[in-house]
Parts: structure tokens; C-alpha cells; sequence
């Protein structure tokens, strides 16, 4: 008989990633179980489906020979139980499969707070290839929507809702949008650029009630102001939490997530957890512990691949770093700025005077350690930040060389001008901006000279 | 809003159908004296030919092209078979049927085309250009604030290859097939851009010159477009005026002005071996019969191919002539715009490219070396074959189906680059100075990359963007044009089109940026 295969549970990015660096080192037989969709594909793509920017399969970033090629083989299949003492995993269709080494990617689930009529028809979340069809399937009976929760995911649908011409409410829990990670000053430039696409965005405003019509369909949406809106549709975004319910009945241990180690290893030997449902028992410090995006589904895929290569790893995601686009702004940010800072940190705003254009520096004001930034409508160099985070370079070395950090396409109207005109006058100082330069750009030993 | 965009679809398309049907509009007399003059100019000793065409032609009113062009060229292979059969061979015409045909009708058209070109221009030239902008203009509206453009375009029939995108795609290949092929079907066009011929060179429109100023014409539409769709875009916005500014000025008005001043028709911009015919014993030839300006020519056309495209390759990447300068990359830039997507990125279509393209190059050189050959030791042959054959079929199969009914008629099917990446022998060579020695290249901040795959949708060029970015390997790709389009439509700030230092600009990380591993 064949060596049992590595068995990975979910083909997102997490379990992907594992799959193709254990591919590079090693020929043992893998294998990757999935029931959402037969091929790897972005989910963070969904949105641009929907929007007719792109069809499904330029959601798919490898072709779909690259498989076979690589000897990943893919079963789309749900998993029901794992017996992790003889090493084997039950199937929905019962059949029962033994594994050399388990790792569990999983990924989220959409939260439901248990609202009083979330499971009517036209009522659902945006997360999987699933919802999306169902979206799909519904859009030509859709004229208004409400979407509900101000995230992320929920800001995406509601620009996917309304470039399909469907006449949107987004209601927002917070007093401002995504004023729980922004600043207040850049949530107010999002506000602002949320109404000014025609979106009628409802700040500090909870769902009560959805309500159907004869049919079960949604058709009007109580709030806690007691207004009614009418709507053929509800989007759930209020968040997502760690898919990790079938787990819960075996010996794995869970929290919110699948508990792991900093070696991504779970309580039981062999089982390993990446990705959104995974929850770091320790996480670093200034992380939190389980991080719900791309980029650390990612890292951890490539971490776990060392150890199961012979390379014991630790996980290490080292310096944060995320980026996001709200309708037409691009909103990028490395390091950490807090939306509410205390103890130490201190934060220097520019913003463009019509424009949305900004940027927050966030730096101690005992040290002037740069601790981050946050752009909008600027792209930046992330191997620059990096180098400047890892050499925990000061504010006034980071303001002098923004212009090695712009990564805005060439021509753009550059704003280092007036940034380092507004820094001199907050921080006193007489900062010239020092031109471009290629080596430092080069060795990203950025400040050295 | 809407309304206004209907109305100008409208309108255009009335233009559009008032053009096709002057094909089958006017009459054509030859009178007695018009067709003296063609034997006189045209030098034709076949008396069967003349006698021919006196009897069944001359004075005779017909109502359409298609009629009389089937007389003449009947008439013509009539008269060369038996002046072959003969071995008369100063009496054989040499000239293609339908290009002698059109020469025939352009001069004896008459009736109401030819009596009225500034209204007939009004009604299809003006009626087009005025109904597309009205249906243009409203984005500024329509479109919704500065950003990226791109929803629907799946959706749409036109941009999807459904319905509209094949009848397009119909359309245009009828187009360039008449256009090179059967001239003289569509010589009622050529009246109606006479006056502005006039006015420029002093001759009369050539199908060429109807050519020039419809290109013309449609990238200038166009470009006001890419002005709307991207006018969040700087560097959109300045490449699309330079290469506007180039195919009005370089390839349309310089040469014809030129011609007025009775010096050789040139494009300065246009470089060897796109310009395939630059050392054609006739280009040649006609070159140094015109004296120092000729020869002025003569060396600007190498230096640009061999020391001005090269460096500024190396400075600039290939980006500089084939996405600002070139008007092939311009009518793709333009037109071709709203097809981008529909280039394959498969690896197998770009083995396929790979093949090709280089194909062509080796096939335009070997071309151009027996040519020169021929040119120098003066044998119509080498090796055997036929200099004067291989030109033919490289004009054919390269110079008119390649570039023209493929390169341009596939817009709707295969992408905007079709030419450009498939076929143009420049492109290749421009590419082999981009792989190779260049400080050019799209850096990525492979970091934040998701994976989402916009960039290699909309890269014409068919390169899979993606599948650098998501690994954090700067991409230095021959075939890459520069258009910018990958960093504009990247919702995630990750590429940059730079020029930089040449070391490591391949350089592939094990990790993309972030994991401290
Ligand atoms: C609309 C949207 C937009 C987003 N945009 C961004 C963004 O811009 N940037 C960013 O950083 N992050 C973004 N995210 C978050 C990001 O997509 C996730 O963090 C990431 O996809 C998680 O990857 P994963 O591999 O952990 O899990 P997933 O991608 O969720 O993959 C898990 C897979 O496992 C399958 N599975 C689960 N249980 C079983 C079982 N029992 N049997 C079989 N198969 C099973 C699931 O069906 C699923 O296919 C977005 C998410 C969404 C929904
Ligand atoms: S468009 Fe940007 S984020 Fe999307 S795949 Fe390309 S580089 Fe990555």
C-alpha cells in the first residue's frame, strides 16, 4: 500500500501555499480536500466577478494543468470527523481516508448574530463561491439592498451592489466607518467618500429586524432609529469568525479558532492549523491572535511547508503590513497605527486639501521611533517600511526620505512637498526632502547613509 | 445622460451605415480622353487590352464598382494570357488587377459622390464623429467619479465575445480585406477624403491615404475616451497624447507634406524591420533619386533601427516606441482598448508567441538579406529562389493578413495585441533588448498582492502578471509594452513600471515580502 498522504483541508490560500512549498522540497504525496470549489481561486476576488471585471477563472491563479503537473491532488469533498489517535479523517460520503501528517485550513465562516429573520431568502453573507452564485442568482430581482456591518467585506458588496445600479444602505454599528482600526480623521475621508458615490450610509445604526414578505423573501429592514427600508436584499458583513465547527466534536482543541502553537501545531501530534481559523495561543506582541487576512494565511502556509519538510519552523510573521481599497481610494498601511492611540504614541495627519489623498505617521513621542503609517490614495514601498520598521528608524529619517518610499506609478502629482512642509511646522524642524535615490531604494538599507 | 449616449450610438451608426452604403452609390463613366491618359502614364502596349476596354468601357455609363472592375480585370487577364502564350512580355501588365482596376475607376467615377465630398464626408465622416462623441462624452457623467472603469465589460456583448464582439470582429475583417485586396470596391471612400488630400499633398485620396485619415480619425475618438476612462491615471493620460501626437504628426501630416513638396512619402518614427520595405530596391531606389534629403532618410532609417531604438530600450524599456510612439500600438491603445482582456494567458499561447514572433523576425531579415543582395549584385535571385517572391509573400502573409486582418480584425476575439505580440519582427527585436539589457521593469510589492488576477486580465500582452506578483519577482518580460494598465487596475498598490539599475533586476525571492522566515 501507498505511504498515507499529507492531507490538507482547504484549498484557500493557506492550504495552497503549504502544498506548493512542500511540493518544492519534498515528493511526498499530498493531498488536498476541499468542498467549496475543485481549484484554488482568490477569494479575495469576489467582488470583481460580480462587477464584471473579471469571469471565474481569472479568479484562478494557477492554470488548471499546474495540479497534475505538481502531483497536488484535489478531492472536493467534505470532511466530517477526524479521528486524530489512528490518524485518519470520515468524509461526508463515509469514506474514511488516513493521513501522514493533517492540516487544517479551514478558513471563516460569515457571522450571524442571531438577528430576527437572517435566514429569510435574499439574506446572506459574502464569503464563499457559494454566496456569490446565490447572489448572482438573485441580482436581477434585487433593486434595493442593506447591507449590514461596516468591515471590510461589507464595504466591498456594497460597491459590488452598486455597480450592478442597485440602490444601497449600508448600516454601520460605529459612530464613523471602521473607526475601530482608522483614525478618526481617515474614517472621515472614507464617510464622506462612501455618500459621494450615492451610498446612503447609516452611521451608528444596528439592524432589529429583517422582515418578509408572503414568500419568505426579504422585504423591509427595521433598524434600531425605527426607520423601515425597503429591500429585496441583506447582506450579513459584521464580521467573520474561525470555520472550525466540525472540529469542535473531535480532540482537537478550540477556542474561537483551532488553538495552536507558535509552531502552528494544535494539542494533538500530526494536526496542524493555518489561516483564518487558526488562533496563536501567543501571539507576538502588538498581534492579535487570529488575523483573518490573506497575507498571514500566506506566511503560515509557507511556515508549516519548512516543518514538514524535516525544517521545524516557528511562525514569524514579522512586521505588519495590510492594504485595502475602499470604492476608489487606496488605502495601504505598514506597521502599526492605532485608531485610538494611548501610552506613547502619537500621531502626525496630512491630508490633501480637496483630494482624497492622506497619510498618518504613527511614533513615539518619548523616542520619535517611526511605528507606522497609513496611506490613502498614495501607494508606498513596502520593502522600504519594512526595512524602516525592522531598523526602527526614527520619524524625522522616514519624513526626509519619502520620496526613496513612494510607490505611486510614474507622473503621479507627488505630495512630499507639502508633507514635509506640514511635518516642519508641527515638529519644528527643517527637514529637506532628499532626492530618490536608487542604492538605498536598491539595498533597502534605507537610512545607513 | 443615457438618453444623450443612445441618441450619439445612434447617430454613429447611421454614419456608420451611410459609409458602407457609398460602396454601392455613384456611376462611373470612363470617357475616351481619361483613359488615353492611364495608357500614357500607366506606359501599356497590350492592344488587345486597349481594344478590349475601348469597346466594352469607354463612354459607357455603369452603376456599379463591383460591375465594371469585373470587366476590366477580365479584360486584363484576358490579354496577358495571350501576350504569355505569345512571349510578348512588354505587353503583359504587371500591376495587380485590383489595384490597376481601381487606378481605372478612381479617375472615371461621377455622379453624386463625387459631386458632393464635403456633404458625403458631413454625412459619414461628421455623422460618425459627432454621434461616437456624443456617446463618449457623458462618461465624464455616466462613469461615476475618477477611478477604475472597468465594470460590465463581462457582461457586455461587444467586450465579451458575444453578439456584437463578432460582428465586429466581421466588420473589420471585411474591412482590411477590401482595403488591401479590392480597392477598387471602395474607391467611392477614397472621393470623399479627396478635398482634404487636396489640401495636404495635392493629390488625390489614395485608398491609403482614406486609410490614414480614418486611423486618424478613430484614435482621436478613441483617445478622448482613454482621457475619460482614466483620467485618474497620469501616465495613461500622457501616453495616450503621445501616441496620438505621433500618428497625426509622423505618420499622417509629415509624409503628405512632404509629398507636396514632391519628396519621398516617410515616416519618420516608423522603424525597420516594422517597416518592412525601408530597403526594397524601389524604396531605395527612390531614395536616392531624391537627392539629400533622400539620403537624409536613407540614414535616419538606420540609425533609428540600430542605435536610437536600442538605447532608448535600454533607458526606457520597450514601452517608449510601442506604447508612445508606434501606430500600430496606438490604434491598440485606442480602439483596442476596450478588448484588452481577451488576450490569452495561457502558457501555451505564449510558447506560441514565442515561436512566432521570432519567426517573423528571422523570416523579415532573411527577406531583407536577399533583398540587399539582389539590390547590390543585381540577380533576381538567391539560392534559387526568387527575391521578388519572397517579398510577396511577406507583404501577403506578414505586411497585409498579419498585421492588417488579423492584428487589427481579432480585436474583438484575441485582444488588442494581436500583431504586436504575435507578429511585429520590430516588437521581437525591441524585446530581446528589454529580456536582455534594460533598466526597465514592473517592481512588485509581492506582499500585498492577493492573488485577485486584474493585472493579468487586463495585460494586452497576455503575460500572466499575477504569477510574478503573488511570488514578489519584479517582472522583466520581452513582450511587456509598458501600457501601465497592470498597475492601474492593481486595487492593491503592488506594481510599479520603473527604471532602475540593471543588477538583480530579475531577482526572484523564495518568499514574497512579510514572513520573517
Ligand atoms: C469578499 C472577501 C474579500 C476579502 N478581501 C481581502 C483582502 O482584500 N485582503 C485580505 O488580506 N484578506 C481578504 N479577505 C480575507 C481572505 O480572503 C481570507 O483571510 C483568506 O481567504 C483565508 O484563507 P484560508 O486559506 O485560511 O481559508 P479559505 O480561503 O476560507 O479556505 C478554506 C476552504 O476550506 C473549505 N473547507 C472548510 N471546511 C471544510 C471541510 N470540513 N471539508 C472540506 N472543505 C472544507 C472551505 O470550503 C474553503 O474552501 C477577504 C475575504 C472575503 C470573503
Ligand atoms: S492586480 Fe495586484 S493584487 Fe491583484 S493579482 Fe495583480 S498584483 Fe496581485
Amino acid at each position: 500500500m501507498n505511504a498515507p498522504p499529507i492531507i490538507i483541508i482547504g484549498n484557500g490560500i493557506a492550504g495552497i501555499t503549504t502544498a506548493r512549498h512542500i511540493r518544492k522540497k519534498s515528493n511526498k504525496p499530498i493531498l488536498i480536500i476541499s468542498k467549496e470549489s475543485k481549484y484554488f481561486f482568490s477569494r479575495t476576488a469576489l467582488m470583481y466577478v460580480y462587477m464584471g471585471h473579471l469571469k471565474w477563472e481569472h479568479t484562478q491563479p494557477y492554470e488548471s494543468h499546474f495540479w497534475k503537473k505538481n502531483k497536488l491532488n484535489l478531492l472536493q469533498e467534505t470532511v466530517t470527523n477526524i479521528d486524530s489517535e489512528n490518524k485518519k479523517i470520515t468524509l461526508s460520503n463515509e469514506s474514511i481516508l488516513s493521513y501522514d501528517s493533517l492540516v487544517l485550513a479551514t478558513g471563516s465562516i460569515p457571522n450571524k448574530f442571531g438577528w430576527p429573520g437572517e435566514n429569510h431568502k435574499g439574506v446572506q453573507g459574502l464569503y464563499s463561491k457559494q454566496d456569490l452564485e446565490n447572489l448572482e442568482s438573485l441580482s436581477a430581482s434585487i433593486q434595493e439592498a442593506v447591507i449590514v456591518g461596516g468591515g471590510l467585506i461589507g464595504i466591498e458588496l456594497a460597491e459590488m451592489l452598486h455597480s450592478r445600479g442597485k440602490k444601497v444602505t449600508f448600516l454601520v454599528r460605529e459612530k464613523s466607518f471602521w473607526n475601530n482600526v482608522l483614525p478618526k480623521q481617515e474614517s472621515k475621508i472614507i464617510n464622506q467618500h462612501i455618500l459621494s458615490h450615492g451610498i446612503d450610509l447609516r452611521l451608528d445604526t444596528n439592524l432589529e429586524e429583517i422582515i418578509a414578505d408572503e414568500n419568505g423573501r426579504v422585504k423591509l429592514v427595521r433598524t434600531d432609529k425605527g426607520d423601515l427600508i425597503s429591500c429585496q436584499f441583506v447582506g450579513l458583513t459584521a464580521g467573520v469568525k474561525p470555520n472550525v465547527e466540525f472540529i469542535k466534536q473531535t480532540n482537537i482543541a478550540t477556542n474561537r479558532g483551532i488553538l495552536v502553537n507558535k509552531y502552528l501545531e494544535t494539542n494533538q501530534p500530526g494536526v496542524y492549523a493555518i489561516g483564518d481559523c487558526a488562533e496563536q495561543k501567543e501571539p507576538q506582541p502588538g498581534r492579535r491572535s487570529i488575523e483573518a487576512v490573506w497575507y498571514t494565511g500566506r506566511m503560515m502556509g509557507e511556515t508549516l511547508a519548512q516543518t514538514l519538510t524535516g525544517t521545524k519552523t516557528e511562525y514569524n510573521p514579522g512586521n505588519w503590513f495590510n492594504s485595502a481599497k475602499f470604492f476608489d481610494i487606496e488605502y495601504q498601511t505598514y506597521g502599526l497605527v492605532s485608531a485610538h492611540p494611548e501610552d506613547n504614541e502619537k500621531h502626525f495627519h496630512w491630508k490633501h486639501s480637496v483630494k482624497d489623498h492622506a497619510i498618518t505617521i504613527a511614533y513615539n513621542k518619548e523616542t520619535y521611533e517611526f511605528l507606522g503609517i497609513n496611506t490613502f490614495g498614495i501607494r508606498m514601498r513596502h520593502e522600504i517600511f519594512d526595512q524602516i520598521l525592522s531598523d526602527k528608524r526614527t520619524v524625522f529619517q522616514v519624513a526626509e526620505h519619502l520620496k526613496d518610499c513612494n510607490f505611486d506609478p510614474e507622473f503621479f502629482n507627488s505630495y512630499e512637498e507639502e508633507i514635509i512642509t506640514k511635518f516642519n511646522l508641527e515638529f519644528k524642524t527643517k527637514i529637506k526632502l532628499k532626492r530618490k535615490s536608487w542604492s538605498r531604494i536598491f539595498n533597502s538599507k534605507l537610512m545607513k547613509s | 445622460m443615457k438618453k444623450l449616449q443612445q441618441l450619439g450610438l445612434g447617430i454613429f451608426l447611421i454614419g456608420l451605415a451611410l459609409f458602407c452604403s457609398l460602396m454601392f452609390l455613384g456611376s462611373y463613366n470612363l470617357s475616351n480622353n481619361q483613359f488615353q491618359k492611364i495608357i500614357e502614364s500607366k506606359r501599356i502596349k497590350s492592344e488587345i487590352f486597349t481594344g478590349k476596354i475601348k469597346s466594352k468601357i469607354v463612354d459607357k455609363e455603369f452603376s456599379s464598382s463591383f460591375e465594371i472592375s469585373e470587366i476590366i480585370i477580365n479584360s486584363l487577364k484576358e490579354s496577358n494570357k495571350i501576350h504569355k502564350t505569345n512571349r510578348e512580355w512588354n505587353k503583359v501588365i504587371y500591376d495587380k488587377p485590383h489595384s490597376f482596376s481601381y487606378e481605372i475607376l478612381k479617375v472615371a467615377g461621377t455622379g453624386i459622390i463625387k459631386e458632393n465630398k464635403v456633404l458625403f464626408w458631413l454625412l459619414t465622416f461628421g455623422l460618425g464623429i459627432f454621434g461616437s462623441l456624443l456617446f463618449i462624452i457623458p462618461n465624464i457623467i455616466t462613469l461615476g467619479p475618477p477611478g477604475i472603469k472597468n465594470n460590465g465589460i463581462y457582461f457586455n456583448s461587444a467586450t465579451n465575445r458575444g453578439f456584437l464582439g463578432w460582428f465586429v470582429f466581421i466588420f473589420l475583417v471585411v474591412f482590411y480585406v477590401l482595403l488591401y485586396f479590392y480597392p477598387d470596391y471602395i474607391v467611392n471612400w477614397t472621393y470623399i477624403v479627396d478635398p482634404i488630400s487636396e489640401n495636404l499633398s495635392g493629390n488625390p485620396a489614395s485608398q491609403w491615404f482614406l486609410y490614414g485619415f480614418l486611423y486618424c480619425t478613430v484614435m482621436t475618438v478613441m483617445a478622448i475616451r482613454m482621457y475619460i476612462k482614466y483620467r485618474n491615471n497620469k501616465y495613461q493620460i500622457l501616453r495616450t497624447t503621445s501616441v496620438w501626437f505621433f500618428q497625426i504628426v509622423f505618420a499622417f501630416l509629415i509624409p503628405e507634406i512632404l509629398v507636396r513638396f514632391e519628396k519621398p512619402w516617410y515616416d519618420f518614427k516608423n522603424a525597420f524591420p516594422l517597416d518592412y520595405d525601408f530597403f526594397f530596391s524601389w524604396n531605395l531606389n527612390s531614395l536616392i533619386d531624391s537627392g539629400g534629403f533622400g539620403l537624409f532618410i536613407l540614414v535616419w532609417g538606420i540609425v533609428l533601427t540600430l542605435i536610437i531604438v536600442p538605447v532608448m530600450v535600454y533607458f526606457f524599456g520597450k514601452r517608449w516606441y510601442c506604447s508612445w510612439v508606434c501606430g500600430c500600438g496606438g490604434l491598440a491603445e485606442t480602439l483596442g482598448d476596450p478588448f484588452r482582456h481577451l488576450s490569452n494567458k495561457s502558457i501555451g499561447a505564449w510558447k506560441l508567441e514565442r515561436w512566432l514572433v521570432h519567426g517573423v523576425l528571422v523570416f523579415s531579415l532573411l527577406m531583407t538579406g536577399f533583398t540587399l543582395y539582389s539590390y547590390f549584385s543585381g540577380s533576381q535571385s538567391v539560392l534559387g529562389i526568387k527575391t521578388q517572391s519572397i517579398q510577396n509573400i511577406y507583404g501577403f502573409l506578414i505586411g497585409s493578413i498579419f498585421a492588417g486582418v488579423i492584428g487589427t480584425g481579432f480585436y474583438p476575439i484575441f485582444g488588442n495585441r494581436v500583431w504586436c505580440r504575435f507578429g511585429c519582427p520590430l516588437a521581437a527585436y525591441l524585446g530581446l533588448v528589454q529580456r536582455f539589457k534594460s533598466r526597465f521593469r514592473i517592481t512588485t510589492n509581492g506582499g500585498q498582492c492577493i492573488s485577485c488576477g486584474n493585472c493579468s486580465t487586463y495585460c494586452e500582452m497576455g503575460i500572466d502578471v499575477r504569477a510574478y506578483a503573488q511570488k514578489g519577482q519584479d517582472i522583466v518580460r520581452s513582450s511587456c509594452v509598458g501600457c501601465g494598465v497592470c498597475s492601474a487596475v492593481c486595487p492593491r498598490g503592488v506594481l510599479k513600471l520603473e527604471n532602475g539599475p540593471l543588477e538583480n533586476r530579475t531577482y526572484a525571492p523564495e518568499f514574497p515580502l512579510g514572513n520573517s522566515l
